[in-house]
């Protein structure tokens, strides 16, 4: 009798040993890539190297101004075409959930979600890069508008959600309109989740590569036009890694690190966010 | 009253506007599946099936057979699952069962975010400079072709990126367990490894598939990370150290400079299977789910 | 009786295929106190989302009858405009959370676009936060968010918004049943004031609180109007054998 309990016990230490050992294993990869990142990364940082366009290879310096720079007019591209429509969609299915068009939508929300970024570039290729006969910044924030829909959405209508019908009820109550009271007096309320939400969706973007290799493109120069290609941090950092040249991979190095900082700094923005601005109950 | 016109016309506007939103989703759904469609015609009318048993992938010839891609999808994507299952499913049981709350617990979870959060072009660039030199050491010891690079490698990254996205899955099915069933099998002298295997894990099954299901149609769409790591070859793989190409990746090297109409209608039709094949994992996954949670 | 503000014909409500309400007939007197009471599931919430029409927002909602604000009836008119006129106090109180105690009370007016002058609004913030008692409590702190203020005070300050606007009608549901003995005292006292220029209807399932404060109290059972009358004669030589059943608290 007490030898089987025995065993019993100790299976019991040894699986929670075995869970707690696994689950702290997976996080070494971050780690492990901080610290390569660190490590290879920090000594090319300098002034020039964020200020300054790429030079030719074999000659010294230069730096990855125009990628930093064509990053952030994605950013604005993607975010001008998503947000209004991802906001309104999200108001839509937190409004009307008994209606069939809104359970239709929100499965294809889902699954939206689930396309394949690649595909995504297929598809900005084919609407926007074929008919304007040239690669540009257009394209590419096509494609990452796309991408940024189904986060937008779905966090606009979570946060909507979340706010309580007495609110609404204490502004139709005093007359005023359904449209009035939504914008005036829910959205303001519910701000701090729908800013969120939109910090999450450019986080997500601010690093996909793969929707910009044929849309984008890539630009060795800095481009502020939305019509012509443009370079942008992750794209810059996949063709330098391809290329046969050292330095170039240095630079790769530096400039994925600058990559995680923007992409960790927007992160911990949008828990800023909710912090100061959450309106509670 | 003139002001009252205004106001519910502007009311109506409003309305409008926000089931305008909604619809544009379906339309946009709908045309990305249409214009996936007609650009994959030419390769569907020359190929048929063929296309997805044609083992050789020739530009230059005009011929085009994607199974080198399929296998090389299949192998990796599930390669990737079984490697990431100990881990994501630890991690579920760690954050649903054994730590909820507290500081450890939000330890963990800050540290899986930050995993989730680092993008798939950083993943990719690790790997080619750190992984794939330690698995060519590993390669040559066993005595395969040192290429570093390759299917195994490309698997390994997977794993890492879908963990976090299945661990959170698996955690929401877990903490969902209702606690009167826990709670009975203590009573009756359970321990908590048996109530986790023996009572909380089969039922919370249908969900931890889902999961599953959900994380494979991660794997699939993956693109930069295995693009960079997984060699670039065309043809059938080997083995597991074989250098490849997955459907997302044959897309990423080739179609900037895809020249011809068929070599492009060709890439195109991968990218509808590829959408096609997420569209429907998807779908399965999040049904299960549904099912689960309404329970 | 008085004259009537109110005067609700025939009215039927559903939600879905439940008939909630059933064939109403009632008459609001002016500048009195009117009680609705009645066990849980009566129809009295629904009876008085009717009048301001927020009852149609519910899903499955559907009302046929007519109800008159002054001769005209309210389904003919927008619902907007209803509202402007028919105000109302909710169970929880529900000030704006993103609004200052100052823009609350002014919330009728600068939601619904109206503009008022500096002096204006000084004047109806101070009136308005006067007449139900909070003025001295929070005059020197009304650009604060009125989150801070206790649950008696906050819904005194959604009378005040609500009466702000000079409704002709105030509906109050269950003002009291979320709030401490004393706060909720001091909200009846109120309701007592207020009907010198505003009628009061008010749902409560509180029976002395309904003996104490209304003039006229009306009692519903399952959807249907079962006695309505001056207060005194309900409570103490009721008609009906309901009524009487359940001021004995034999259900409810």
């Amino acid at each position: 009798m007490e030898r089987k309990i025995y065993i019993r016990i100790l299976k019991d230490r040894l699986f929670k040993i075995f869970i707690i050992l696994f689950s702290f294993l997976s996080t070494l990869p971050l780690f492990f890539i901080l610290f390569h990142l660190i490590k290879n990364g920090i000594s090319s940082l300098s002034f020039e190297f964020l200020f300054n366009l790429p030079k030719p290879v074999g000659e010294k310096g230069g730096g990855i101004a125009n990628a930093i720079v064509g990053t952030f007019i994605l950013i604005l591209v993607s975010s001008f075409l998503s947000i209004p429509i991802g906001v309104s969609a999200g108001i839509y299915l937190s409004e009307n959930k008994n209606k069939k068009l809104s359970n239709v939508v929100s499965m294809l929300v889902d699954i939206l979600q689930g396309v394949p970024s690649i595909v995504l570039g297929i598809i900005a290729y084919l609407w926007v890069v074929r008919p304007m006969g040239r690669f540009s910044a257009l394209s590419g924030g096509v494609a990452l508008a796309i991408m940024m829909l189904p986060v937008i959405i779905k966090s606009t209508e979570e946060t909507i959600n979340l706010i309580p019908e007495s609110l609404k009820e204490a502004s139709l109550s005093l007359g005023v309109p359904y449209y009035k009271t939504f914008l005036l007096v829910i959205l303001p309320a519910g701000l701090s989740g729908v800013l969120t939400g939109i910090l999450l969706g450019i986080s997500r973007i601010a690093g996909e590569t793969a929707p910009l290799l044929f849309t984008a493109f890539g630009n060795p120069y800095m481009n502020l036009n939305i019509f012509k290609p443009i370079e942008s941090l992750p794209h810059l950092i996949y063709n330098y890694a391809k290329s046969p040249f050292p330095e170039w991979h240095q630079k790769a190095w530096a400039a994925s690190f600058i990559l995680i900082l923007i992409v960790f700094t927007l992160n911990i923005l949008s828990k800023l966010v909710v912090k100061r601005w959450k309106v509670r109950f | 009253m003139h002001g009252l016109k205004r106001e519910l016309t502007l009311e109506i506007v409003f309305k409008k506007v926000l089931s305008l939103s909604a619809i544009f989703i379906i339309v946009l759904i709908l045309s990305i599946f249409l214009t996936l469609i007609f650009n994959s015609l030419p390769s569907l009318k020359a190929f048929g099936l063929k296309f997805f048993y044609g083992k050789t992938w020739d530009p230059v010839f005009n011929k085009f057979g994607a199974l080198p891609f399929l296998v090389g999808t299949i192998l990796t994507s599930f390669l990737a699952l079984i490697i990431s299952l100990p881990f994501s499913f630890s991690i579920s049981i760690f954050l649903g069962e054994y730590f909820r709350e507290g500081r450890i617990s939000s330890f963990l979870k800050s540290l899986i975010e930050l995993l989730a959060g680092i993008p798939s072009i950083i993943y990719g660039f690790w790997g080619l400079f750190v992984l794939a030199p330690l698995m060519r050491i590993v390669q040559m010891k066993l005595g395969f072709t040192p290429y570093g690079v390759g299917i195994l490698t490309a698997s390994i990254i997977l794993s890492i990126m879908i963990i976090p996205y299945s661990a959170s899955i698996g955690r929401e099915v877990i903490e969902l367990v209702p606690s009167e069933i826990k709670e009975a099998a203590y009573s009756l002298g359970a321990t908590k490894s048996e109530v986790i295997r023996k009572i909380i894990l089969p039922y919370a099954s249908s969900g931890i598939i889902s999961g599953i299901i959900l994380s494979l149609g991660r794997a699939l769409g993956e693109t930069m990370a295995v693009t960079m790591v997984i060699g670039n070859s065309n043809v059938l793989p080997k083995n597991i150290f074989s250098p490849s190409n997955t459907m997302a990746s044959v897309i990423a090297n080739e179609f900037a400079e895809a020249t011809g109409d068929l070599y492009l209608s060709a890439l195109v039709e991968i990218g509808l299977f590829l959408f096609l094949v997420t569209f429907v994992v998807n779908l399965v996954g999040r049904y299960i789910i549904k099912r689960y949670t309404a329970v | 009786m008085e004259s009537e503000i109110l005067k609700i014909e025939n009215l039927n409500a559903y939600y879905f295929d439940n008939h909630a309400l059933k064939d109403i007939n009632l008459k609001i007197p002016k500048n009195k106190v009117t009680a609705i009471m009645g066990p849980s599931g009566c129809g009295k919430t629904t009876l008085i989302r009717c009048i301001n029409r927020l009852h149609e927002l519910s899903p499955g909602a559907r009302v046929t009858g007519k109800i008159f604000l002054q001769d005209k009836n309210i389904y003919e008119m927008e619902p907007m405009v209803v509202r402007r006129k028919i105000g109302m106090v909710f169970q929880k109180p529900n000030p704006f959370p993103t609004m200052s105690i100052y823009k609350n009370v002014l919330s009728g007016y600068n939601l619904n676009g109206i503009r008022l002058s500096k002096e204006e609004e000084e004047k109806i913030v101070e009136e308005t936060l006067r007449k139900v008692g909070l003025w001295d409590e929070v005059k020197d702190s009304l650009h604060k968010r009125g989150t801070f203020l206790s649950g008696g005070q906050q819904q005194r300050l959604c009378i005040a918004r609500a009466i702000a606007l000079y409704p002709d009608v105030l509906l109050m549901d269950e003002p009291t049943s979320a709030l401490d003995p004393i706060s909720a005292a001091k909200i009846e006292e109120l309701i007592l004031k207020l009907k010198e220029n505003y009628t009061v209807v008010i749902v409560t399932h509180n029976l002395q609180q309904a003996s104490r404060i209304s003039d006229y109290t009306a009692f519903l059972l399952l959807g249907e109007l079962i006695e309505f009358d001056k207060t005194e004669k309900i409570f103490t030589a009721p008609s009906d054998p309901r009524t009487e059943n359940y001021l004995l608290g034999k259900f409810g």
